[in-house]
């Protein structure tokens, strides 16, 4: 049996090129701004969980030793958790669990990325083996471009009307991400201006992808107990799910995932949601490719396979629509990658707590954060409600 | 050394460059052996008798131990392909490239490789000839090294 949980306080940096400080620095902005969200005393934490990205990116193995002054982590119980992309839906889960099992009452969940420090693709590279499939993977948009290719194949949807819906995607996650204090890349863009931007691996071009960015976030968990004593209002985690795909790619389908269909299904059976886009009232899925966030409506049963360009081309997805998608400009406009899905997690707290601020969708009670690594291998979804 | 970047703060220029050793083991050996007989072997699995290529030592779905070796083609149908403009860190071929996967005659999924042997800085070349479905087949290099590039590129038939 396990206890409700929720979530008391986020803290996120302000993300982009930090080069100007050093990483515990920018991780230590993240935890002090949590605690100054949430009021927790430091010393009442009972556990401290860290994630990023490989330590192949970092530049330094096994970051935590590192970062554990700046976590705060001294005389805690510490624990990583990294599954790549999924790094930080993986936190959360990791997060839930030590709360819902009663191992603790308060507990700290950070992730960080200095994306600029290292060099990303190459690090995505060395993610898949080295005999067979690590030279053809061409860091993560050379395996990405080949999903939405199988999709429109797939659905015969026609690449004109797919790559207007990408493009306007993109459009409108920029125009989001101006609202968001906590955004990367802050800046409109037009639809002609994405369609026209230089391809990156066809159909893919630059707008359709997620910027380098340095950047943290911080979460602390708590039990029922605690949650209904704080000042601000929490959120309450309604339901998790999260499901893993098998390794080598072409051995199974990754465009009708099962393990993305498989993991939004047990959030959803959790949380007695049966009609997830008339349910939910915002979603931030994971991102880092315009084309690729359609597939991932489809999979979570936002609308039906092949539907996802019209539902888009629709505005069924956009602020103002049915479900709006990454009301934040999502992973498009900021991608620290280790930190990127804890940042969903953070998204759909402040969402449902009605503290959005100037990107605040009206009214939402209930919303979906979403994780993905490798490629479209592991997928994670949680859902967190207004209400407990 | 202390030196700038490129905003102009002031950077540690580190590197680690590590060697490795990296396990082929009986599976992976024989079927880069066989590879350098210009034949591409799969395993079939007992139970749900899929042929997977390459090779594996166990089925990935089953978790059985792949019993018979079994030879596929050295043709197949492109199923997905990708053109590449971008340099990465490390990557072994120049941009563009064409990374696809090929579901070869004989065999249960698809294989990672390159689609090449035409000119692809013309693009409405590649646009007529790269389609789903297209046919391929490999062109082997001369001298073997027992290594995936010991298949060149899989060029359209």
């Amino acid at each position: 049996m396990t206890r409700p949980v929720a979530i008391v306080g986020v803290g996120q940096t302000k993300p982009g090129d930090r080069s100007e400080v050093t990483y515990p620095d920018l991780v230590r902005e993240a935890v002090q701004a949590v605690f100054h969200d949430s009021g927790i005393d430091p010393d009442d934490i009972e556990s401290v969980i860290f994630g990023s990205m490989p330590s192949m990116m970092e530049g330094v193995a096994m970051n935590h030793f590192y970062l554990a002054d700046a976590l705060r982590g001294v005389g805690k119980t510490f624990m990583r958790t990294e599954t790549c992309g999924t790094t930080g839906i993986s936190l959360a889960f990791s997060g839930y669990y030590s709360v819902a099992s009663g191992f603790a009452d308060l507990v700290l969940v950070v992730a960080s990325e200095k994306v600029n420090e290292g060099d990303a693709q190459a690090t995505m590279s060395t993610v898949a083996e080295p005999f067979y499939q690590r030279p053809f993977a061409a860091g993560a948009p050379g395996m990405y471009a080949m999903l939405p290719n199988e999709w429109m194949w797939k659905h015969d949807i026609e690449e004109d009307a797919c790559r207007d819906a990408a493009a306007t995607l993109s459009v409108d996650h920029h125009r989001d991400a101006v609202r968001n204090p906590c955004a990367h890349i802050r800046r409109e863009f037009t639809l002609e201006e994405v369609k026209s931007a230089p391809v990156v691996v066809y159909p893919i071009r630059l707008l359709d992808v997620c910027p380098t960015s340095d950047g943290a976030c911080a979460v602390i968990f708590a039990s029922e107990r605690i949650a209904k004593k704080m000042r601000q209002k929490p959120a309450w985690i309604k339901g998790i799910g999260f499901r893993g795909d098998e390794y080598v790619v072409g051995d199974s389908d990754r465009v009708e995932s099962h393990c993305a269909t498989d993991a939004a299904r047990e959030a959803y059976e959790m949380a007695g949601i049966t009609r997830p886009l008339e349910e939910l009232d915002v979603a931030e899925l994971y991102n880092p490719f315009t084309f690729v966030e359609m597939l991932h409506m489809e999979s979570f049963g936002f609308c039906e396979p092949g539907t996802a360009t019209a539902r888009v081309l629709n505005g069924t997805f956009s602020r103002e629509g049915t479900l709006p998608c990454g009301p934040s400009g999502g992973v498009l406009c900021t991608n620290p990658i280790g930190a990127t899905a804890l940042i969903r997690v953070a998204e759909i707290v402040l969402q449902v707590t009605g503290r959005a601020g100037d990107h605040q969708v009206p009214g939402v009670k209930l919303g979906l954060a979403h994780g993905l690594g490798g490629v479209n291998q592991f997928n994670g979804v949680m859902i967190l409600g207004s209400e407990l | 050394m202390l030196t700038v970047n490129k905003r102009g703060h002031p950077i540690l220029e580190a590197e680690a460059s590590i060697p490795y050793e990296l396990a082929y083991g009986p599976t992976w050996h024989r079927f880069f052996e066989e590879l350098k007989q210009e034949k591409i072997f799969g395993t079939r699995c007992p139970k749900c008798e899929r042929v997977l290529v390459p090779a594996r030592t166990f089925c990935p779905r089953c978790f059985v131990d792949m019993g018979q070796w079994v030879q596929v083609s050295n043709a197949g149908t492109v199923a997905n392909w990708a053109i590449c403009n971008l340099a990465f860190f490390g990557a072994p071929f120049k941009p563009p490239f064409i990374t696809s996967l090929i579901k070869l005659d004989g065999a249960d999924n698809t294989f990672f490789h390159l689609v090449g042997g035409f000119d692809l800085e013309d693009v409405n070349l590649v646009g007529r000839i790269m389609k789903r479905g297209v046919r391929v087949e490999a062109v082997w290099e001369r001298t073997k090294k027992g290594c995936i590039f010991d298949i060149k590129y899989f060029e359209p038939l």
